[in-house]
């Protein structure tokens, strides 16, 4: 099924009473058997886009390489990073602004300006009776009623099929510098990491690669603003990290916009086989985890506060962390009785029902994906 | 504005209610004198009070779960207060209602700097809770103006904003977790040190929902290093329009101040007659600061003055040291008290596209006319949330009624551009019955939905956020029970 419209797709859910599948760009997983998809890609188009308002508003169905190219015509961006599943998941296709929406994908700036979620304005979508609702605005600041807009975003289309998204856009800083650190042990990594996102300068991105491009560890810390301030803040960054060897500043844009991307996507998991789990967690807490998760691979984000996880297939990585404060979610692989999102506690998981029950009664969105 | 007639029902318990809070509860933490109660009777909308059946005061999450479950059993409805500094009624109890104050809930849990976070009980002030970090260089961002006395438990119900949000957010983007007591007793934690949730966005939903969904009795926030150093810089103009397209240009090269505040004339000329701050008399003015290391704002600052330059300014004053930028802020800080020196004032909150900007100030200078009372205009250029003060006097029969009306016809005007309604202030009892011009009746009901299934009962702050004729059915079984 491919609406064309939004009063097509109410129409749709409005009579229908089996199951359907959401499906943006199709990039993060397949549809299950025996559920048909729904399409969004007929909605699609950019509705409105004004760069000194910092706001853009787009249908679900927009890819978003039509909305990254409309921002960068102005020198702006989507800041929060979204990441690419393709390369990882082996999937065709290209992303929807609804997809990074419905997954709240946030890559490596996360720490420094938000997610995804931060950046939404707000939402119209479909309900599972067929209802179209609106929440929030196109304005920056509003609280006006609930915030349906964040709980929409990052809902994975169980609560209902997104038509049109408005966000918060950002200027595109003038220059970027990465200071890179070579050699250091997971635990090490996190307290340099640590101790550059406690300094004043303004980090916006923190990774460690255990196995970096060359095979060895490389931590990578980034700086973004106008090229004065990126040679201060690099410089000042490098000083405060002295006590660690290896410590040198890149520059090169092309060189540094390659290292982040590879971050962003998990490139070191890209044409290795096995499942990819993502663990969030508090950073100081990452080195541990990542030993407990006895991985094939690992891959530190956010300070330490992100986790990507490569494991043989089938493997029950929650079994391996224990407790800890934070969540698990595979994003690669399924299909063998383990969830792939972290199962929560009963108060919440009634939560989680009783708003699945108001916003899809029929049960018709995404089967299965939240179990 | 309406409230809901208080159920007698509940009224006749007051009693056995209050025997059974003594068994949760020291004798102190009840509060039911009839002397006593008056304290809660209103927030900061003084223009509507009424005392509560009683007051609470727990100590811990589990008092506060103990106190729900009681008034749960009871069909008693709660209303949550902080520090009770809400604009919007938020905290305005009904005559049948308990007041549940966490003013006693103030310790700071944990502070972890490496990992960046505090938690605290939601009693705390805002501006205490970057005391507690600013010593090791970090502060706490969200900064209403009225963070010396509002507490984060009110600022999370009300997802607050300040000066700084442009830069930082507001609190929203920098509430990392909560541990909330739902209705029927049952304490949930949602979020923690982490970031992002693993399922539903529970805590953006929480965020914002106006002490309706749960009691959040503590909160885990962000904490971040405080910057090298900021500067204002100080610019007039002859007209809101250049002023509004300067704002605009701004926000497009690249530069992301922390805060662009704007005044306009009246405002101007009440801060003047009481702050004395020197500024220039004209239509519009724009401060606009910068954060970074001194060089850096030298050059930020730099390029702000070749964009106004641009727009010729009739002023353009730097900052060059913390002395004068102190003198720069100092009439904007104080321009809600000089308003209030010379009227009594109501104060908006409605947001607009930036780029309305110029034609709402045109309309809304108009319908000041047509309604013969004053409004002074200070607000966050940046992100678009105005704050229209209308100027009126409390002691004039038919004065308060003229103002409210005025008032509903300037947000009508924001939800019409393109905004809407509360920027960062929420609705509370004072927005309610307009929330029928910016949602449609579906908008409405999926929101009252999840209402239900947090509080079933319709107990938690109930006659808020909602017109109340839209609520008056979930309302009614809640009075009907027992
Ligand atoms: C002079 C002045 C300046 C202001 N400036 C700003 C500003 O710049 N920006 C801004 O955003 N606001 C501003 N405000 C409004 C107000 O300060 C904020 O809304 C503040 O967050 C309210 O906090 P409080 O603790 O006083 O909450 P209260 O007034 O006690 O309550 C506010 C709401 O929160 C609910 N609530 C309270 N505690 C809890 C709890 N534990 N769990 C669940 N719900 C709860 C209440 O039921 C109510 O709905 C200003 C107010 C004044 C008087």
């Amino acid at each position: 099924m491919q609406p064309k419209d939004e009063a097509e797709l109410a129409q749709i859910i409005a009579a229908r009473n089996a199951p359907v599948w959401i499906a943006g760009g199709g990039t993060c997983g397949s549809v299950p058997e025996g559920v048909e998809r729904l399409d969004t890609a007929g909605l699609s188009g950019i509705t409105l886009y004004e760069p000194g308002a910092l706001t853009l508003v787009a249908k679900a169905g927009t890819p978003l390489f039509e909305i990254e190219a409309a921002l960068d015509a102005e020198g702006q961006r989507l800041a929060f990073e979204p990441w690419d599943a393709r390369r990882l998941m082996g999937a065709g296709g290209a992303p929807t602004i609804g997809g990074v929406v419905a997954m709240n994908a946030s890559g490596p700036r996360r720490i420094a300006v938000g997610a995804m979620r931060d950046f939404m304005l707000g939402v119209r979508f479909v309900d599972g009776m067929g209802q179209v609702l609106k929440n929030g605005g196109r304005v920056m600041k509003n609280v006006t009623g609930y915030d349906l807009v964040k709980l929409m975003t990052g809902s994975r289309g169980a609560l209902g099929v997104l038509t049109e998204v408005s966000l918060k856009v950002l200027p595109r800083p003038e220059a970027a510098g990465t200071v890179l650190i070579d050699g250091l042990s997971d635990p090490d990594a996190v307290r340099a990491m640590s101790a550059a996102l406690t300094s004043p300068y303004e980090v916006t991105g923190a990774a460690h690669m255990p196995q970096g491009p060359g095979g060895t560890p490389l931590t990578l810390i980034r700086v973004e603003g106008f090229e004065t301030q990126v040679t201060y803040r690099t410089g000042a960054l490098q000083a405060l990290l002295a006590e660690f060897p290896h410590v040198r500043v890149e520059t090169d844009p092309d060189v540094t916009a390659a290292l982040w991307a590879g971050v962003r996507d998990a490139a070191p998991f890209h044409a290795r086989e096995g499942d990819v789990w993502r663990i969030s967690c508090k950073p100081s807490d990452g080195p541990d985890l990542g030993a407990r998760a006895q991985a094939q691979g690992l891959l530190y984000d956010w300070g330490g506060g992100l986790i990507w996880a490569l494991v043989p297939s089938g493997t029950d990585l929650r079994a391996r962390l224990g407790a800890y404060d934070g969540h698990a979610t595979r994003v690669r692989g399924g299909g063998d009785g383990i969830p792939n999102l972290q199962p929560e506690p009963p108060a919440l998981a009634a939560l989680t029902e009783g708003l699945r029950a108001k916003f899809d009664p029929k049960g018709l969105f995404n089967p299965g994906l939240m179990a | 504005m309406e409230l809901p007639q208080p159920d007698p029902a509940v009224l006749a318990r007051k009693d056995a209610l209050i025997a059974r809070l003594r068994d949760i509860l020291p004798e102190d933490a009840i509060i039911h004198d009839p002397a006593e109660t008056r304290a809660y009777e209103c927030d900061a909308l003084t223009a509507y009070k009424c005392p509560p059946l009683c007051a609470v005061l727990p100590a811990s999450t589990e008092e506060v779960a103990g106190v729900l479950r009681a008034c749960h059993a009871m069909g008693v409805p709660v209303v949550p207060r902080g520090a009770g500094t809400s604009l919007a009624g938020g905290a305005l109890p009904t005559a049948d209602s308990v007041i549940l104050g966490v003013a006693r809930m103030t310790e700071v849990i944990e502070t972890d700097y490496d990992n960046r976070f505090i938690r605290v009980q939601t009693g705390r002030t805002n501006l205490s809770v970057t005391g507690a970090v600013e010593e090791e260089g970090f502060f706490y961002a969200p900064d209403p103006s009225s963070q010396l006395a509002c507490a984060i438990a009110g600022n999370i119900a009300m997802n607050s904003g300040g000066a700084h949000c442009l830069k930082y957010g507001v609190t929203t983007n920098n509430l990392m977790g909560v541990t909330m007591v739902q209705m029927d007793g049952t304490v949930v934690e949602i979020g923690g040190a982490h970031l992002d949730s693993g399922g539903l966005d529970l805590l953006g939903l929480i965020c914002g929902s106006e002490g309706q969904l749960g009691v959040v009795t503590e909160a885990t926030l962000r904490i971040l290093p405080k910057p090298e150093g900021a500067r204002p810089v100080l610019m007039g103009f002859d007209s809101s329009e250049v002023a509004g397209a300067c704002v605009s240009d701004i926000i497009k090269s690249g530069i992301l101040p922390v805060a662009i505040e704007f005044m306009d004339r009246p405002c101007i000329e009440a801060t003047e007659a009481f702050a004395k701050a020197g500024y220039p008399m004209c239509e519009a003015l724009l401060i606009v600061e910068v954060e970074g290391s001194e060089a850096e704002i030298d050059h930020q600052l730099g390029l702000i003055m070749d964009i106004a330059r641009r727009h010729n300014p009739v002023e353009l004053r730097e900052a060059r040291d913390a002395d004068e930028a102190g003198r720069i802020w100092l009439g904007r800080k104080s321009a809600f008290g000089a308003m209030g020196q010379i009227n009594d004032y109501m104060c908006l909150d409605g947001t607009i596209p930036v780029s309305s900007l110029p034609m709402v100030l045109r309309r809304i200078g108009e319908m000041s006319k047509e309604y013969g009372l004053g409004v002074a205009n200070v607000f966050h250029a940046g992100d678009g949330n105005m704050h229209p003060l209308i100027l009126y006097n409390a002691n004039e029969p038919g004065q308060l009624e003229l103002c409210e009306a005025l008032g509903a016809d300037i947000l009508k005007l924001c939800v019409e551009a393109g905004g809407c309604l509360t920027g960062e202030h929420g609705v509370g009892i004072e927005k309610r019955d307009l929330m029928s011009t910016q949602f449609d009746p579906a908008d409405l009901e999926i929101q009252m939905a999840v209402k239900d299934v947090f509080d079933p009962g319709w107990l938690l702050n109930p006659a808020k956020v909602f017109p109340l004729d839209v609520s008056e059915a979930r309302r009614r079984p809640a009075m009907a029970a027992e």
